[in-house]
């Protein structure tokens, strides 16, 4: 299992860092050159494509080539992502209906303390 | 529990919740169309939603907030499509600033909810569904992120 740790400590590595989970969350949506992400944080263009290369290593981006611009776009399988997405949505609905639930079984009081 | 039956699906990025009630349809629909109840079960305990703006009618919109156990706000916002009272509502549910107006380029979800009640009971069906894969992404993004900083966090708790 040396080689799965390997994997997992290069990705906490990679993800233990502010810029690079903001990098990972931002070519989530699609792709941000390596120099529009420059852009937005207050650091140089190598220091960015430092952390872009950390993030490549533990696979997390990939990075393309496109003209002059390099692309980042975060690689996470479609429909894991998809899953994810409505299974949070789930939960917030489960919750809700949870407490939905709990708002009319205790009515009667209830009902003259809301008439307030 | 109240959820009787959960679907997705992941092509048409839909969830559809089904909830069981022991209460008139009424009651339940009271629970969203009285401001006060809504902001008791809109947001989980650690973020409570103070709803703001609550008109429950076609072209209408509902402006609420939601509040972090740090204080931070996190705005919200329902533009109203369609209304049957009390059987139906139907909202696009999106991020929104500090004045309650929509933020552009933030996820956006379309919320379907019907009540059908027979026998003092009332069954809520409700279907979410993500306008586009991006916007869906966006969102479990922030989550993510969010995730993220709560693991990192526990890590370097257990690394001090």
């Amino acid at each position: 299992m040396v080689v799965d740790e390997q994997v997992v400590d290069r990705l906490l590595h990679a993800l233990a860092d502010t810029t690079r989970r903001d990098i990972v969350r931002r070519c989530l949506v699609g792709e941000a050159s390596v120099s529009r992400l420059a852009e937005s944080y207050p650091m140089s263009f190598a220091a960015v494509q430092k952390h872009v290369a950390v993030l490549e290593r533990a696979g997390l981006v990939s990075k393309e080539r496109s003209g002059r611009e390099q692309l980042v776009r975060t690689d996470v399988d479609a429909v894991r992502r998809a899953r994810d997405a409505l299974d949070q949505l789930e939960a917030t609905w489960r919750g809700r209906v949870d407490r939905m639930s709990d708002l009319l079984t205790e009515r009667t009081e209830d009902d003259e303390r809301d008439q307030r | 529990m109240s959820v009787t039956s959960v679907d997705k699906d992941l092509d048409a990025l839909t969830l559809t919740l089904i909830a069981d009630f022991e209460a008139t349809a009424e009651r339940v629909w009271d629970l969203w169309a009285d401001p006060r109840k809504l902001e008791r079960w809109w947001g989980p305990p650690t973020h409570p939603a103070t709803m703001v703006d609550h008109d429950l009618t076609p072209g209408g919109a509902v402006t609420y907030y939601m509040t972090s156990p740090e204080g931070e706000k996190y705005h919200g916002r329902w533009n109203i499509t369609a209304v049957d009272v009390p059987t139906s509502l139907e909202f696009i549910d999106t991020f929104a600033d500090s004045d309650g107006k929509p933020v552009d380029n933030m996820p956006v979800s379309t919320t379907q909810m019907r009540l059908s009640s027979h026998d003092g009971k009332t069954r809520m069906e409700l279907r979410a569904v993500f306008d586009t894969r991006a916007q869906m992404d966006q969102l479990l993004g922030m989550g993510m992120d969010e995730g993220l900083k709560q693991a990192v966090g526990q890590m370097d708790a257990l690394l001090a």
